[in-house]
């Protein structure tokens, strides 16, 4: 622990590795960026967050204030290397929190280079991946709630706008914007939350 | 940001997660207003978490866009590929060519040529725009969550609007160059294929995937070929030059009279030929009518004191 410790002082925060080109921004580059090269790493994230944090509840919130000091720090300069930034930055965050708390759930510092994540670069594969996606979006959509699934199906896969699906289900408008909202989140957690090669058991 | 303390309820990310989601099934799904919209921009600007969650679901959702291909079958079948969808009233105004097409799924493609001298404007249905120079072959393809453009042949110069959800890509060479919210110009000669980005930003992947992957920032310029890919910067005046077909003309500064002929004889049928060495050096600067070579071989005349002959459709310039 003492490694870790003295490896987060205050300069070492400016991550003097890491370096940052200056990029013209605009809102749409950055976006772009974190689309591009943040979303896919969500599912390496999540484990590192799970390797190295007891409290399973809260990783959802880690993950969100890495993306969020993330996406901060490249609205004024986006990162050369992202995938490293991302991590440094999630392993800054679990310090802190452990000085904060004054708990000890980190084991050891996480070795960066063991991180198995997507690179930056398409890959060849991409065709499989995308296969691959297909099922496992079908395989979400099978274990959604039998009408939140049927929502999602006349909205996403038959294309009918909500006062349709209404229509349709027989329910009020307002439970459609739930259905339909719990369904896109289920959805978005299958395509980010997950490596390609967790497969599903079905 | 005090949100590393904040795990309760209200204001945690699942909390977060679930205010975005209903506002991305509002926008998707039923009326949306300009008002809606400003109320979302407002909650949007609440705070980072909220505009990373938004970000997040919208990007998750474009790629949930596979899923139609569950649909069940349709029994009826639409006619010829693009057509009907296309967006009629297509004007023609003088040699100029302007046309319009949205990007469908359908994996046929929708070929855009032009003859030797010929320009013609693409627009998009998306409001992206694409001018086709001289001599010059492109096929747009619409693909679930992208957009696809293969320059055959020829030259474009691309004025893209971004779509973080449907990225554009054209295919040149074998290279293949990224939108990330781009005006951007593709020339495709022989054995290389140049690459001017004027405003905003690509990214060029190089042929066969050889690991060569450029970020092209205004004013940079890319000689990609099969082998290599190299990167250069360009003046302001020089993109400027390199653009001078969308009105008609051709920019020379400091171009040997080789150079310039080859430029000419991309635009008109009848071609210029240089004589001799000594002719092929000298060096002319100037803005010329691009279908105008006659135009061209009297300054030359004029200027530099050539010999202009006359041979069928050829132009041959002698000192």
């Amino acid at each position: 622990m003492a490694g870790v410790m003295a490896q987060t002082s205050d300069t070492d925060r400016k991550h003097p590795d890491l370096r940052l080109v200056e990029v013209h921004m605009t809102a749409s580059t950055l976006v772009d960026w974190f689309v591009r090269e943040v979303l896919p790493l969500e599912a390496a994230l999540m484990h590192f967050l799970r390797q190295n944090w007891r409290n399973q509840a809260e990783i959802a919130d880690l993950r969100q204030d890495v993306y969020v000091q993330v996406y901060d720090a490249a609205r004024k300069q986006l990162p050369t290397h992202t995938k490293a930034f991302v991590f440094q930055t999630a392993r800054n965050l679990l310090i802190d929190r452990v000085r904060h708390d004054h708990i000890v759930p980190i084991d050891g510092v996480p070795d960066l280079e063991a991180i198995d994540a997507p690179d930056n670069a398409p890959s060849p594969e991409q065709a499989t991946i995308a296969r691959d996606e297909f099922r496992r979006l079908q395989v979400a959509l099978d274990k959604l709630p039998p009408r939140c699934r049927e929502a999602v199906i006349l909205g996403r896969v038959e294309g009918l706008p909500g006062r349709a699906i209404a229509a349709r289900m027989g329910i009020s408008e307002p439970t459609v914007s739930v259905h339909l909202a719990n369904g896109i989140r289920a959805l978005v957690n299958e395509i980010y939350g997950r490596k390609s090669s967790d497969k599903e058991q079905s | 940001m005090t949100a590393l303390d904040q795990t309760a309820a209200p204001g945690s990310a699942m909390d977060i997660e679930a205010q975005a989601a209903l506002w991305l099934q509002r926008r998707q799904y039923w009326d949306w207003s300009d008002a809606d919209q400003a109320e979302l921009d407002a909650w949007l600007a609440q705070s980072t978490a909220h505009e990373v969650a938004f970000i997040r679901l919208m990007a998750g959702y474009s790629r949930t866009d596979r899923l139609v291909a569950l649909r069940a079958p349709r029994t009826e079948r639409r006619g010829f590929g693009l057509l009907p969808r296309m967006v009629a009233g297509l004007a023609l105004v003088a040699a100029l060519g302007v046309g319009a097409m949205q990007f469908s799924t359908d994996p046929k493609d929708v070929t855009y040529t032009t003859p030797v001298g010929g320009r013609q404007m693409i627009m998009l249905a998306d409001g992206s725009r694409i001018d086709l120079n001289t001599d010059s072959i492109l096929r747009l393809r619409g693909a679930v969550g992208k957009r696809l453009a293969f320059l055959d042949k020829g030259e474009a110069y691309f004025q893209i609007k971004h779509d973080v959800t449907r990225p554009f890509v054209v295919t040149v060479g074998g290279h293949r160059v990224t939108d990330l919210g781009t005006k951007f110009l593709i020339r495709k000669g022989a054995d290389s294929v140049d690459i001017a980005l004027v405003e905003g930003r690509a990214r060029v992947d190089a042929k066969n995937g050889a690991g060569k992957s450029v970020e092209l920032l205004p004013g940079e310029e890319v000689i990609a070929t099969a082998r290599d890919i190299t990167k250069v910067r360009r003046s302001t005046q020089e993109m400027s030059n390199e653009l001078g077909w969308r009105r008609g003309v051709i920019v020379f500064e400091h171009t040997t009279l080789a150079e310039a002929a080859a430029e000419f004889n991309r635009y008109n049928p009848n071609r210029i030929v240089i004589g001799n060495a000594g002719a092929a050096k000298l060096k002319i600067a100037g803005t010329f009518p691009s279908d105008d070579p006659e135009a061209f071989a009297e300054i030359a005349q004029d200027i530099l004191h050539l010999h202009v002959v006359r041979r069928g459709e050829t132009i041959v310039l002698t000192k």
